[in-house]
């Protein structure tokens, strides 16, 4: 039996398992907020064509409008200056089989549900492969911080006060770790954006975008359902949109999961 | 003496709207217009002086068609009255017995005026006022020549004003300064109940706590940009707003030429104009169902809109833009409102005192005042309101030369 046989098999008997890691698309969901003076991605709208009515008797239909960072979505190389001159940096130009890797998923739930501003260091990292094994070349590496929780609660989710944003994510060693000794795909989290929260005081602001864009590397942020995902062997399926030139898109992220 | 009004029966039949007369000639269109603006004008001829009642095309003294509108001194003397107790008009015959009188105004003519409660018996000094009614036309009113507290508690006056005592406000932007200011001049004018909307919550605001603390003010999620969430709003509270104020606003100073793309434009066009048109659409037509409910009936609309709206001022020439769409709206809105009796009223404001006018230099609009203003301007039943001296200055400059403003504002 093929690969590929095997794999249709084993979804047809219930032995892969699909976990949907996408937060639902809509107007209510958070979205990212720059200072007002700032250019805005527009959030997530949604206006009815026709419901089967004078506009359109027998069919139903929408238009909808958003940035291309809205709700669950990826970023390519492209979007951070770091990564503005790379080759096949963009959504229309990364090789496809680049959507699909295997995934590592670093358990931070408990760290993050006592600091919403803990940051992962390499120092995380390495404990977690003693236990895991090595994050191997070319994979995904998703931080589970089970945030996702807070999605239903927009206040909860953004998490502000008078000083910003308040959200995990990586720090500037974990994220060159990755990179430089890892060879990651890309960085996932459950949050806003790959970085922390506070990560605009990091050195360089912003490290995750920096570092993982320069390096032609991707993010995927607004997961969810990391918490039924395994440390090791799932494999993630993350194509985005295929807008020329563009930096990044709202997608559906699945996981293939082996029955135990 | 204005009682407050019971709890409605929720099980009862709304009665439908109806409106007094509303025929007017085009001329007579000309004490409309004037009090649109809260303003007491008559034609006075030009030739011989005399003013004139009814509007007319020739002047009743000399016969010269030399006509002009022309403030007047409101007082006048009370020559006779009546007390209504049939009508076969259907607006007058819900609200009768309705008082009337003969008035000699100073300025010359006798008018027919409807008559507050504490004017007394005939001979006696009045203050000739012109209000809209119901159906957005002039028409007469006579107060007591001595200012009261009870002006506004008038059932009669209450008819032509649209007083937000005892009545149900929803404000739809209670982040900014101004829909702060708003709610507690509400608040003050003893608003039965005050719903006030913010964007965007987990962007924190201050005020949000002393907002909270007043106890006729409810907050809630309301974004103006959000079709689902106004229609939700709407079905949820539209079947009890009575007054509703529109001061959601996206404001950036940026012309055409300083700003690359339209990302911005369209950001205040969506809030702006299209804001505008989402709550119309979503509460517009609950509102138009309860034009005759009673001493606390859906009553007015207001909409906050900008001096800008009449000349572009260039270095806010996108904002400006989207006012002017949203002036243009409420014309199309003010037309559906008006078979409920729903008034439609735009407020005209040179710059408020915040934070996107920073480097305008003074004299800018206190928020306060501009709330004040629009509180007023309900109290008294005007329609198009140009608060402070920035705005009344723009307005007859406006209305004297309006190319001239433009090329004034592109100094």
């Amino acid at each position: 039996m093929s690969p590929l046989e095997q794999l249709a098999k084993g979804l047809a008997a219930g032995k892969i398992r699909v976990v949907d890691l996408t937060e639902t698309l809509s107007p209510e969901f958070p979205h990212i907020s720059l200072p007002p003076e700032m250019g805005q991605a527009w959030p997530f709208r949604i206006e009815e064509v026709s419901h089967y009515d004078e506009r359109g008797p027998a069919w139903y239909w929408n238009n909808f409008s958003c940035g291309e960072h809205t709700g669950t979505h990826f970023d390519a190389p492209v979007h951070w200056i770091s990564g503005k001159d790379l080759p096949n940096n963009a959504t229309d130009s990364i090789p496809p089989e680049r959507f699909i890797g295997p995934a590592f998923v670093v358990d931070c739930s408990t760290q993050a549900a006592a600091d919403p501003d803990f940051l992962l260091t390499k120092d995380f990292l390495v404990r977690w492969e003693k236990r895991h094994g090595r994050i191997a070349p070319r994979s995904w590496v998703l931080m589970r911080t089970d945030w996702s929780r807070r999605s239903s609660d927009a206040e909860a989710y953004q998490n502000y006060d008078e000083t910003g944003q308040h959200t995990p994510g990586p720090d500037t060693d974990a994220v060159k770790f990755l990179v430089e000794e890892r060879d990651i795909l890309g960085f996932g989290t459950e949050s806003i954006g790959t970085d922390a929260g506070q990560a605009y005081h990091l050195r360089p602001p912003y490290p995750c975008h920096y570092y993982m864009h320069g390096a032609g590397r991707y993010g995927l942020q607004c997961l969810t359902n990391l918490d039924k995902l395994p440390a090791t062997g799932a494999v993630i399926v993350a194509a985005p949109l295929k807008i020329r030139n563009g930096s990044g898109s709202p997608l559906r992220v699945l996981a293939l999961v082996e029955e135990k | 003496m204005l009682e407050r009004p019971k709890r409605k029966n929720p099980v009862l039949r709304t009665r439908l709207p109806t409106l007094p007369p509303a025929a007017r000639s085009r001329i007579a269109l000309g004490l409309t217009a004037a009090a649109a603006l809260g303003r007491f004008e008559l034609q006075q001829c030009r030739a011989c002086g005399s003013v004139q009642y009814p509007p007319r095309e020739a002047c009743r003294k000399c016969l010269s068609t030399q006509l002009a509108w022309r403030a007047q001194p409101r007082g006048g003397e009370l020559l006779s009255e009546t007390v209504l107790h049939h009508s076969n008009d259907l607006f007058f015959r819900e609200r009768l017995p309705w008082r009337l009188g003969l008035v000699r105004l100073d300025c010359g003519p006798t008018v027919v005026a409807h008559l507050h409660e504490r004017v007394p018996a005939a001979p006696s000094r009045v203050n000739v006022d012109v209000k809209l009614d119901r159906a957005g036309q002039a028409v007469m009113v006579a107060l007591p020549s001595e200012e009261n507290a009870n002006m506004a508690e008038d059932r009669q006056l209450r008819e032509f004003t649209c007083d937000p005592r005892f009545r149900k406000v929803l404000v739809t932007d209670g982040k900014s300064l101004l829909g702060q200011s708003l709610v507690h001049a509400f608040a003050k004018a003893q608003a039965e109940l005050i719903w006030v909307g913010y964007a965007e919550p987990w962007k924190k605001f201050a005020g949000f706590a002393e907002l909270k603390a007043l106890p006729q003010v409810t907050l809630l999620p309301l974004d103006v940009t959000d079709s689902k969430n106004v229609r939700e709003v709407a079905g949820e509270i539209g079947g009890k707003v009575d007054i509703l104020v529109n001061n959601a606003e996206l404001h950036r100073t940026y012309g055409i030429a300083n700003r690359p793309g339209i990302d911005t434009a369209r950001a205040e066009m969506d809030v702006n104009y299209f804001g505008l048109l989402r709550l119309a659409q979503e509460f517009g037509p609950p509102m138009r169902s309860r034009g005759a409910d009673g001493l606390a009936s859906a009553v007015a609309w207001v909409n906050v809109l900008s001096i800008y709206a009449l000349a572009n001022f260039p270095a806010h020439g996108t904002f400006s833009a989207s006012k002017a769409a949203a002036c243009s709206l409420a014309q199309c809105l003010r037309a559906e409102m008006r078979p409920a009796g729903v008034r439609v009223i735009d407020v005209f404001p040179g710059p408020i005192d915040d934070e996107w006018n920073q480097l305008l230099p003074p004299p800018k609009l206190a928020p306060a005042t501009l709330a004040a203003a629009v509180v007023k301007a309900l109290q008294e039943g005007v329609e198009d309101l140009y608060p402070g001296d920035v705005a009344q200055e723009w307005l007859a400059r406006w209305r004297d030369n309006p190319k001239a403003l433009e090329r004034e504002m592109s100094a």
